[in-house]
């Protein structure tokens, strides 16, 4: 009886992000799929998906972006794509596109992808090869760019930025426009799960940040109208907390390999849930009525200091993950705003970047290995 | 990298949507949506006007000008107000000129 139902109105979600597979070739340290990774064993099938993919449509939610891991692993991804395409749904690949060949390509053009974002960890393909962990990467990555723009198809770079790799942003911009992108994420790495795991090796320093937005500052005014750039900075130096998700369940929807359903896709990492699965629920529940999705939507689960903050609909909280890793208490405020009670968590870590950076603990199934394994660079061209 | 200007529009400019985006209707929202990578807009009621207008082959001014018509409003307010949204989408990247 919806007239009866006493909630206030609820927008459908934007868009959802479909992680079909947590297999993927790479093993970029920073990876944002959970330190415990799924097992093609558990995937969600070719018809489960079909039928999420029209309940999205049903429920107002207007883009997909498929996902992974490394969607192409799935060799039912154009099939995916041209359901969703034919639902109405705008439909954008993310991928480290090492496995973009000409055939793979040919068909998703065929099924109707709209869009294709292509990560790159590095100008210099040494290093990009490196902290991807996987031999002729960049090589792969740039023929593959290519092959979308003969394609027509438009191309959003996304080029992950750390201390390890920022005295090169300025090459890595003008390597986007090269490759015929449209828009540039310039993304700083957010430190959840692998991130966190390799913080002292990838955060950068407050100089270092400093020097990278004056360059993307400077890049936006010499590309207008020819480059979108869309900057993320890396919040621990920040004195407000970013609106992560733009808050808890108002706009996202993230599915993962299994079908569990989770208003963001770190949010496996806070205790005490019960996280809807697409199994037993639709998706119009899982975003109305589960337990989940309403734990953290709106304000008034928020304690002081934003219960009664005027920017508490502005950032709505900032990060749940984040309080969590950082404080053990998920609704608490998040540790990067200045009122925090736990800010100084973040001054240890920005502190740290003075210090040389440690080895990276590299992502692979099986989640954390042994430190001591850790301690040499991973064998270039490992599958998997 | 290449030098030169993102595109400037005026009056005699054809703008149109850029390939892969879409001006959309919503069945289950009812409402208009562009839907461009990464990205989506919700326009208000003049917007879709003059989106639905952007086909590649009007200018700008007659988009204007009919536009004028239809609201009954002065057509140099309109022209300059539709230059100025346009240009925003330019930037954007949702639209370009056809004739470029």
């Amino acid at each position: 009886m919806p007239a009866l139902d006493p909630r206030p109105a609820l927008d459908p979600p934007m868009a959802i992000l479909a992680e079909l597979t947590h297999r993927c070739p790479l093993q970029c340290p920073y990876c944002s799929n959970p330190r415990e990774l799924e097992r093609v064993a558990g995937e969600l099938d070719t018809e489960s998906w079909r039928r999420v993919l029209d309940e999205a449509a049903a429920l107002g939610v207007l883009q997909v972006h498929f996902s992974g891991g490394e969607p192409l692993v799935r060799r039912d991804l154009e099939t995916l794509v041209g359901h969703a395409a034919r639902a109405g749904l705008y439909t954008n690949l993310i991928t480290s596109a090492v496995l973009l060949d000409q055939q793979r390509l040919d068909g998703l053009v065929a099924a109707g992808l709209d869009h294709v974002q292509i990560s790159f960890q590095d100008v210099d393909d040494a290093e990009g090869d490196r902290v991807a962990g996987y031999r002729n990467a960049q090589r792969l990555k740039r023929e593959a760019a290519s092959r979308v723009q003969v394609a027509g198809l438009p191309l959003t770079v996304n080029a992950v930025v750390h201390r390890q790799n920022l005295a090169r942003l300025g090459a890595m911009i003008d390597a986007a426009v090269e490759l015929g992108a449209r828009r540039l994420e310039v993304a700083h790495v957010q430190y959840y799960g692998w991130a966190l795991a390799n913080c002292a090796a990838l955060l950068p320093t407050r100089a270092q940040l400093d020097a990278a937005t004056a360059t993307v500052e400077a890049a936006r005014e010499t590309l207008r109208g020819r480059l979108v750039i869309d900057y993320v900075v890396p919040d621990y130096h920040a004195a407000l907390p970013k609106a992560c998700m733009s808050g808890w369940g108002r706009r996202f929807m993230n599915l993962t390999p299994t079908g569990t359903a989770l208003p963001c896709h770190a949010a496996e990492t806070l205790p005490g849930f019960d996280f809807p699965s697409v199994h037993t629920m639709s998706l119009g529940e899982v975003w109305r009525d589960s337990d989940a999705f309403n734990r953290f939507r709106g304000t008034d689960w928020m304690l002081e200091p934003c219960r009664s903050c005027e920017r508490r609909e502005i950032d709505w909280g900032g990060c749940r993950c984040q309080a969590f890793a950082l404080t053990g208490n998920a609704a608490a405020t998040d540790p990067v705003c200045h009122l925090a009670v736990e800010r100084g968590r973040l001054e240890e870590a920005i502190t740290a970047t003075q210090e040389a950076p440690p080895p990276f603990v590299y992502r692979r199934m099986g989640g954390q290995k042994d430190p001591q394994e850790t301690a040499q660079p991973a064998p270039l061209g490992a599958a998997d | 990298m290449t030098g030169g200007q993102g595109i400037i529009l005026d009056a005699a400019a054809v703008p149109r949507l850029k390939p892969h985006v879409r001006l959309q209707f919503n069945a289950a929202r009812s409402q208009w949506v562009v839907q461009a990578p990464e990205r989506v807009l919700m326009p208000d009621d003049i917007a879709i006007s003059v989106l639905q207008r952007c086909d590649g082959k009007a200018t700008i001014a007659s988009i204007a000008a009919g536009l004028a018509r239809e609201y009954e409003a002065p057509a140099e307010t309109i022209e300059s107000d539709v230059i100025e949204m346009l240009q925003d989408l330019a930037e954007k990247g949702i639209i370009d000129d056809a004739r470029a």
